[in-house]
């Protein structure tokens, strides 16, 4: 069954067991846990100069397509770690979605109706290329230390470190990390083993996971129906995956047999209602499941911090399961590398918890909206929501009503204490981002926006002409690039004549960046490593950007 | 002559939608019924204007009967 070839990755006794060396060895940053999250932030820290041991109890990749719908979020995270492209290259693009009612479409929506961005509003690649792109991406890596066939199964904090037994073919061993990431997902055995609460809502619906290999010609575009003829009852979801692989998720209700419905001949039954009688496929992966939403309360506890799955779970309608969780990654890595170097304080992990957490109940939220919107709760919730899409198709109000799945954005960190408001006194255009909200990509000079920004942080200055920018200002930026914390100076213009030193100057030949950062001449952001705004200002002033960067790293 | 809005007038549409689902929460079918009902009338009379109410409700009929 299926497809893909499941790679084998080495298992290498560990030198704790060959050599045994007196002691217990002490390395950084111990990740729990090769899967999505677990080898971001293991490339993210090793980019940034940390060396970091990932431990995995298993020797391949994940079991099944899985986690299918990667974001725009997502992809310009893995592309500053160089593995994006080889996904698109692999996976399936999609912007649009359709929405149908019975056999009747009731509309389309775009994601991304404007052009001018890196990367589409969804790739779909299975799980496991994604994995494997990521394995293969940390083996280059003299930073990643990865040990397959490593299972945690004893975990010690204190106030300094964290030390663990870890159980591998050849006996038990143990590791201690100044800290450690537990990347091991929804069944977390660090979160169990440490008895740490992770509570939320179950739900009683059941939905079939149908992953069948089938030439067909469907469009690139998820396709939604409520009650179609081929189930009529409830609503079915498609997708298309690489390889030819399509994601049928049918919707099966509270009383659905599990066992009956995981038969493959019953399985074949629901397809051929689907698909016609003259259709052929062939199995992939199939999963009948149920979901719950749960959060821990607290994602950092002293030197242990959760991450993905292991820290917050959703219901999968809305793709915002596995993207959240590269997205926390993405949110813990910069800030990692700098308390683990010195340059900040450890309480900086204190806005992994609040950024992320709150991320987490935004995610929940919109995700059991959705969920309840699906499998309605009781009979007046169902007539309502059969109302709105009654009306769907002749008012565009009701359309915006309905919801199967609100898809996953980066989540703006409002509020966050490491943002600089703006000053009351210069205004933005309410759709520019604001802080606390990721940089918008554009073209710009012989790339994009956000390549500029490559893991550390930025301050991002707009001027018509280069030659315009303030001397005085823009040498004393540049003079303070290399202290702590370290950033790029970013020139942005419409004329490269006269480009200051110590800023990188690019072109804005289009003028999209100038207009998606709602910049005048003079506009200057300051832009986290992790690609979202800290601060903003109608002019360079290099001791509100000293200001603002403090503020942003501690 | 205002004519009834086909396009989307809210700014947050899903909180919208989730406070009218949720008013129905423990409710019997019969006082769902009349909590409807009871939001119909408050909402028509804010509404106020005829001509709407009037384009509302063959809306809302032939989207039952068609």
């Amino acid at each position: 069954m299926g497809s893909y070839t499941y790679p084998k990755y080495a298992y290498v006794p560990p030198a704790e067991l060959v050599l045994k060396p007196g002691g217990v060895q002490t390395v950084p940053v111990l990740i729990v846990g090769a899967g999505p999250v677990g080898l971001t932030l293991a490339l993210d820290l090793a980019l940034k100069g940390i060396s970091v041991t990932v431990l995995d109890e298993d020797d391949t990749v994940s079991l099944g397509s899985r986690s299918i719908c990667q974001a725009k979020r997502t992809l310009e995270i893995w592309h500053r770690l160089g593995v994006a492209d080889r996904m698109v290259a692999k996976g399936v693009t999609w912007d649009q979605g359709e929405v149908l009612l019975g056999d009747q479409p009731l509309y389309r929506f775009n994601l991304q109706p404007e052009p001018g961005h890196r990367f589409p509003a969804f790739i779909n690649l299975q799980q496991y290329y994604c994995e494997q792109y990521l394995v293969e991406r940390c083996l280059q890596e003299d930073k990643v230390d990865l040990r397959f066939r490593s299972k945690v199964v004893g975990v010690r904090p204190d106030d300094e470190h964290v030390e663990v037994d870890i159980q591998t073919p050849d006996g038990l061993y143990q590791l201690r990390g100044q800290w450690l990431v537990a990347c091991d997902g929804v069944r977390s055995p660090v979160r169990t083993m440490l008895k740490l609460p992770y509570e939320g809502e179950v739900f009683d619906d059941q939905f079939l996971i149908a992953d069948i290999r089938m030439d067909a010609d469907l469009p690139k575009i998820r396709r939604y129906w409520f009650y179609p003829p081929f189930h009529p009852t409830d609503s079915v979801l498609l997708h298309r995956q690489a390889d030819n692989v399509l994601r049928v998720d049918f919707q099966l209700g509270r009383d659905a047999d599990a066992d009956a419905e995981k038969k493959p001949e019953n399985i074949d039954k629901r397809l051929r209602m689907m698909f016609g009688e003259g259709a052929r496929w062939e199995h992939e992966w199939s999963s009948v499941y149920k979901f719950s939403c749960r959060a821990m309360p607290r994602f950092v506890k002293g030197r242990v911090i959760f991450a993905g799955d292991a820290a917050h779970v959703v219901s999968p309608f809305g793709a915002r399961g596995g993207n959240s969780g590269v997205e926390d990654a993405d949110n813990l890595g910069w800030k990692l590398a700098l308390v683990i170097n010195g340059h900040a304080s450890v309480s900086l992990l204190d806005s992994y918890d609040r950024e992320r957490g709150a991320a987490a109940r935004e995610n929940i939220r919109q995700s059991t909206r959705s969920t309840d919107y699906i499998t309605p709760k009781f009979p007046a919730a169902r007539v309502l929501r059969d109302a709105t899409l009654s009306l769907a198709r002749d008012f565009p109000f009701a359309r915006a009503l309905v919801n199967s799945g609100r898809l996953s954005r980066p989540t703006p960190y409002i509020d966050s204490r490491l943002s600089t408001p703006d000053d009351t006194r210069e205004s933005w255009n309410a759709a520019a981002a604001s802080p606390g909200s990721p940089l918008p990509d554009a073209p710009l000079g012989d790339g994009w926006l956000i390549e500029q920004i490559a893991g550390r942080f930025a301050v991002l200055t707009f001027a018509d002409r280069a030659a315009s920018l303030d001397i005085a200002a823009a040498r004393a930026v540049a003079d303070m690039a290399d202290e702590i914390p370290a950033f790029t100076p970013i020139l942005i213009t419409r004329d490269l004549a006269g480009a200051p030193d110590g800023w990188n100057t690019v072109l804005d030949k289009e003028g999209l960046a100038t207009r998606r950062c709602d910049a005048r001449d003079g506009t200057t952001y300051l832009i986290r490593p992790d690609q979202y705004v800290a601060a903003r200002w109608r002019r360079l002033h290099d001791s509100s950007i000293f200001a603002a960067l403090k503020r942003a790293s501690s | 002559m205002n004519t009834l809005k086909h396009e989307l007038n809210l700014a947050r549409p899903d909180d919208v939608y989730n406070l009218i689902v949720d008013a129905h929460n423990g409710l019997t079918a019969e006082q769902s019924e009349k909590l409807n009902a009871a939001l119909v009338l408050l909402l028509a009379n804010h509404v106020g204007d005829e001509d709407v109410i009037r384009e509302a409700v063959a809306a809302a009929r032939k989207s039952v009967t068609a």
